[in-house]
């Protein structure tokens, strides 16, 4: 394949699309689709379409965010307006193919919302009448193009934002953009984005590198795995563009090993760019050399943890290092290190493409841009979902996601993961920002939403999440290692109805000795979910007590 | 430098300077149960919390660097309320055993404890049970009384570069172990103790040897010799609250005498003998047209092991003198017991070492029984000698101090030095120096070879010709010198040393792993500052000048490098696996 050049990508974009001539079927095929069966789907379609001879393609995509209803198959006939189906298996999926080929109407049954109904996608015309609430911009190819085809990328305005990067901006440049947009970091703690690249950038060193956070790992989070499996060019345009800006002439990708797909994928995606020029000397003719390799994460949560990541990344036991130093400052290799999260590498074609005054202007306050939630429990739609921030709790839970599952009633949204909280729904219209979180004792994470409704036990649920955190616990500082240890203990203790009025104290006790004297995010957040159920559930804990028992 | 104010009082500080660090500087006192001062800290204990400013969080003072206008508080009821639950968290996950450990009564924990007066732990005892590794025979690991400080971990890896100790599995049972969970015996470890000696509890002790020694002395049959090293002499008051530093020489062979022992030497004795076969050695290589050189000293044990273990292309370079402790063990169960009419099988020569390695030395090979027995036959270190002190209910700053038992007790200010990082060098040269000219040198001391640079280079003019020296003491020194001489070495060009010196421990044996607890760089300093003491005012300031060493060769060893003392002084070196799995 050719290497491209800057003038090739802008002849790309300068030339009118090609309009489809035939149809195209596309199946979700991320994680969640294959997990719900979409492969057995996918062959029928290609094998009846053969068998019938009907003249279409039927092509792969991401995940489109409506997990819940996957396998999804999307039928696109030139000309005519998507049309969703959900749960599809492949007798339904026959049945479809059946329909096109005796040129009748597709079925109207197993329909679901087309992307165009569920969300605002960055940098596609708006429509007119009631905006859907969702908003698109990390998430804007997941569900629509063929990861890894790397045309289909380009053809939606892929690396058009490097190539205006590569040829009218400087690092600086950027830099301030970035700044005017405010992006946050999308790993949870939302440190801004353009500080953290300034910094790496003016930091000292042999040599600058740029790392993709992509250990997700958040009981119920699969954002950054949805990206990386339905977008992976997205992410790696990002990575480049952040590899400019600090100098960087390396890259690499830490994803944990439990995601075969999206590291197939990433590979794919590298494979294709150094092949177009885009990777590897010279990239698209200019002076900016870059190079991006892949290491996979070994199974512990820990290891998203910045300094732990960089330990794991040097082949050494991952644990937690003092900082500062911070890696901006001294990390991999004890060079001046920038650790990117997935999400917050996707934003960053867009803001370059769109500006940053678009981006600005989507969310509200010090909260700019969007957030990818993935939205799992006691709701009707579990799922992916991408929202400008300033939404509210409920529009997501009871709009977007239809509210719960049950008859029972929405009891409380736990956000932020195992260092996050539970939020009860009394609260459910507090706008989803990082401010409004943390003070309701949670905090924005990297997108974990699981809802609960009244049938759900808040000191189970507490115990789950405490639980998560003494499993992964490094096991290098006392508070977390041995504190929470204890503290589970008394709390199972509760749990099982042996609890007294003491061991509350002791656990509030505990909590902020590992809040105060941890080492790190993992054991200083670990009490987190527990503290905000006995904020806000404290009855059922002393319902529990061994007094309490009737 | 930067100011910032601690409790109010301001502090000026080198960039770079922690708050720990800071807060001495105004006798301001952190707690701390990771933080060692030879070490970088580990940030893993976090009882040193302090509060910047009026800020909800807080920080580790170990590791936090103090910055211009910072406003610290190392101390108020919330911090102390936090240090006090963590310390629980801790000792709820520490066994109640103080009573029978081997660090009672010199324990950091405990002492925080008892600072912190923990009368009780509502938590739940959660100590695992793991079993004992003392299959070294040298240290003793016991990994239930760990609290995963790191620091024996961080003095293997970094200071020592030997890499036996390592965490595994995580969370709550994360715990120490060599890489791969095989025992220590198994591992790479080279015993030299340095993980023992900066334990802050009890998890990692010397192995106890003082039973057999007690049992022996009891043995009406059992004629006892005792021989004491040089830098036990200079640590062993440490445990009894002497100034740190004070040569007890007299007072220890007393003490030994009290305990039973039938004759009393010195290892400083063969330390003078030691340099009588090295320095003919060195002189003969030096001397001999394409010879291997540099010569490389190998009176340190763990060095020895950790020579074979990871540089056995070096044998040819290694001195093959056995140590002082061996020299004088194989001597008294010969030339002693010849003179004295007593039968070797009936001699028990226990030596009391600043090391635990010794404890290894004295069975590494068939060579250490020249004598037809082992020749040494229990090495206790210097924390075994002072409890044995104290068993034996002697006060040892009443007690008068004595001289030593002849044939192999008298030694030189050369001998004495030995016990500090570049003393072997030194003394060495001394004799060489003579060897070579035929005089002694005008001045004996030799500056280059002194003090706590981790690798010290120097030259002296001997007969016209410069005799480059180096001498490296922390085994993580030893890559950098071995590598210079290796580069030469396959060059085919001429080597950047003639002799080199080498101590596992940092300072030398005044740092042993064997050494009473607590040792900084400034405890080494003044253990060694005894030594070089000792060595000004003695009455012999070069081995060949002991009219005893005069003697032993004239009556029974004949010339130094001969038969006899090839029998019974040197030693052979071999290639061992790094791993015994």
């Amino acid at each position: 394949m050719a290497r491209l050049t800057i003038a090739d990508l802008q002849a790309r974009a300068a030339a009118p699309k090609p309009a489809p001539d035939k149809p195209v079927i596309r199946v979700g095929m991320s994680t969640c689709g294959l997990a719900a069966g979409a492969e057995p789907v996918f062959n029928a379609l290609t094998e009846e379409a053969a068998a019938r001879k009907v003249e279409l393609r039927v092509a792969r995509t991401g995940c489109a965010g409506m997990c819940s209803m996957e396998p999804l198959v999307e039928v696109q006939v030139p000309g005519q307006a998507a049309v969703m189906f959900g749960e599809v298996t492949p007798e339904f999926a026959r049945s479809i193919i059946a329909a096109m080929a005796a040129g009748k109407p597709l079925p109207a049954e197993s329909r679901a919302p087309s992307i165009a109904q569920l969300a605002r996608i960055a940098g596609e015309p708006v429509g007119t009448g009631d905006e859907p609430i969702q908003y698109r911009i990390v998430m804007r190819n997941c569900g629509v193009i063929d990861p890894e085809e790397i045309d289909e990328y380009m053809d939606r305005g892929g690396y058009q934002s490097l190539a205006k990067v590569l040829s009218t901006m400087s690092p600086e440049d950027v830099i301030e953009e970035m700044k005017t947009a405010g992006l946050r970091g999308r790993g949870g703690a939302g440190f801004p984005a353009w500080l953290k690249w300034k910094l790496t950038r003016e930091s000292v060193g042999d040599e600058h590198i740029i790392v993709c956070n992509g250990d997700e790992g958040d009981p119920g989070a699969y954002m950054d795995r949805s990206v990386l499996e339905g977008d992976p060019h997205a992410v790696l345009e990002g990575m480049l563009i952040g590899g400019y800006v600090i100098g960087a002439k390396q890259g690499y990708f830490y994803i944990r090993a439990e995601y075969p797909l999206a590291i197939q994928r990433i590979e794919k995606a590298l494979r294709q760019a150094r092949a177009n020029g885009l990777l590897g000397n010279n990239i698209l003719g200019t002076d900016f050399s870059f190079n991006v390799e892949v290491r996979l994460g070994a199974g512990a949560f820990v290891c998203g943890e910045e300094t732990a990541l960089i330990a794991s990344l040097e082949g050494k036991r991952g644990t937690p290092t003092p900082r500062p130093p911070y890696p901006s400052v001294k990390g991999l290799w004890g060079q001046p290190t920038m650790i990117n999260n997935v999400e917050s590498l996707a934003n960053i074609s867009q803001i370059m493409l769109h500006g940053a005054e678009w981006f600005s202007k989507i969310g509200v306050g010090r909260s700019s841009g969007t957030k990818v939630f993935a939205v799992t429990g006691q709701v009707k739609h579990a799922g992916l979902v991408e929202i400008p921030m300033g939404v509210t709790l409920r529009q997501v839970v009871e709009g977007i996601c239809g509210g719960s599952a049950s008859d029972t009633p929405i009891k409380a949204v736990q956000t932020g993961g195992p260092s996050g909280g539970l939020i009860p729904a009394s609260e459910l219209d507090t706008p989803i920002t990082y401010e409004d979180l943390i003070k309701l004792g949670s905090f924005m994470g990297s997108g974990g939403m699981i809802v609960m409704d009244e049938n759900d036990d808040i000191v189970e649920l507490s115990k789950f999440y405490l639980k998560f955190c003494v499993e992964e616990s490094c096991g290098k500082c006392a508070p977390c290692r041995i504190g929470g240890t204890q503290m589970l203990r008394v709390l199972t203790k509760i749990a099982d109805g042996n609890g007294t009025e003491a061991d509350i104290a002791t656990i509030r006790r505990l909590a902020r000795a590992m809040q105060k004297a941890s080492l790190c995010g993992l054991g200083q957040g670990a009490p987190n979910p527990v503290l905000s159920a006995l904020r806000y559930f404290e009855p059922e804990f002393r319902g529990r007590l061994a007094s309490g028992k009737n | 430098m930067i100011l910032a104010t601690i409790n109010g009082l301001p502090v000026e500080v080198p960039a770079g300077s922690t708050v720990l660090q800071a807060a001495r500087q105004v006798a301001v006192h952190i707690p701390t149960l990771c933080k060692h001062p030879d070490l970088d800290a580990t940030a893993a204990c976090g009882i040193c919390i302090v509060r910047v400013g009026g800020s909800n969080k807080m920080l580790r003072a170990c590791c936090t660097p103090v910055e211009s206008g910072m406003d610290i508080t190392t101390e108020d009821p919330e911090i102390i309320h936090v240090r006090r639950t963590v310390l629980e968290m801790i000792m709820s996950k520490h066994p109640n055993e103080c009573l029978t450990c081997g660090r009672n009564q010199n324990c950091e924990l405990q002492t925080l404890a008892a600072d912190f007066g923990i009368r009780n732990v509502d938590l739940d005892n959660i100590v695992p049970d793991l079993p004992l590794d003392d299959t070294t025979k040298a240290i003793v690991l016991d990994p239930r009384k760990c609290i995963t400080c790191g620091r024996c971990i961080q003095v293997c890896q970094q200071i020592q570069d030997v890499w036996a100790l390592s965490f595994v599995e995580r969370g709550i049972d994360t715990r120490i172990a060599p890489a791969g969970d095989i025992t220590l015996a198994e591992s790479p470890c080279v015993r030299c103790g340095q993980c023992s000696a900066h334990c802050p509890t009890g998890a990692i002790v010397e192995y106890d040897n003082t039973q057999e020694v007690w049992d022996n002395l009891l043995d009406p049959d059992m004629f006892c010799v005792a021989q004491l090293a040089p830098a036990v002499r200079v640590a062993i008051g440490e445990a009894f609250g002497f100034p740190v530093g004070t040569n007890l020489t007299g007072k220890s062979y007393a003490a030994l005498r009290r305990m039973g022992f039938n004759a009393v030497f010195d290892t400083n004795f063969g330390a003078d003998l030691t340099i009588m076969e090295e320095a003919t050695e060195f002189v003969k290589r030096y001397t001999t047209e394409g010879s291997v050189l540099p010569l490389i000293t190998t009176c340190c044990p763990s060095w020895v092991d950790f020579m074979e273990k990871f540089h056995s292309d070096m044998i040819p370079n290694f001195s093959s003198c056995k140590s002082p402790q061996a020299m004088v063990g194989a001597l008294a169960k010969t030339y002693y017991a010849e003179k004295m009419g007593l039968d070797p099988a009936k001699v028990y020569v226990v030596s009391f070492m600043p090391c635990t390695a010794k404890k290894f030395e004295i069975i590494r090979s068939k060579e250490m029984a020249s004598s037809g027995q082992w020749d040494v036959d229990a090495s206790l270190t210097t924390r075994e000698l002072a409890r044995m002190i104290k068993q034996s209910g002697i006060n040892f700053h009443a007690v008068k101090e004595e001289q030593p038992d002849q044939m192999l007790g008298a030694y030189t200010g050369a001998g004495t030095i030995f016990g500090a990082t570049g003393g072997v060098m030194e003394a060495a040269l001394r004799t060489a120096y003579n060897f070579i000219t035929g005089s002694n040198p005008t001045r004996v001391e030799f500056q280059a070879t002194r003090g706590l640079e981790g690798i010290k280079e120097g030259s002296v003019n001997i007969a016209g010709n410069e005799v480059r020296f180096a001498v490296a003491h922390g085994l993580g020194n030893v890559e950098t010198l071995l590598t210079r001489v290796r580069e030469a070495r396959d060059a085919g060009t001429e080597p950047p040393y003639h002799f080199i010196e080498v101590m596992a421990c940092d300072g030398g044996c005044v740092g042993g792993g064997g050494q009473p607890y607590g040792v900084t760089d400034g405890l080494r300093a003044k253990r060694a500052a005894g030594l070089y003491q000792d060595d000004q005012s003695g009455l012999w300031r070069c081995s060949h000048d002991n009219p005893y060493i005069q003697a032993v060769y004239r009556d029974f060893l004949g010339e130094p490098g001969g038969e006899k003392s090839h029998h019974l002084l040197h030693t052979s070196y071999t290639a061992r696996p790094t791993y015994k799995r």
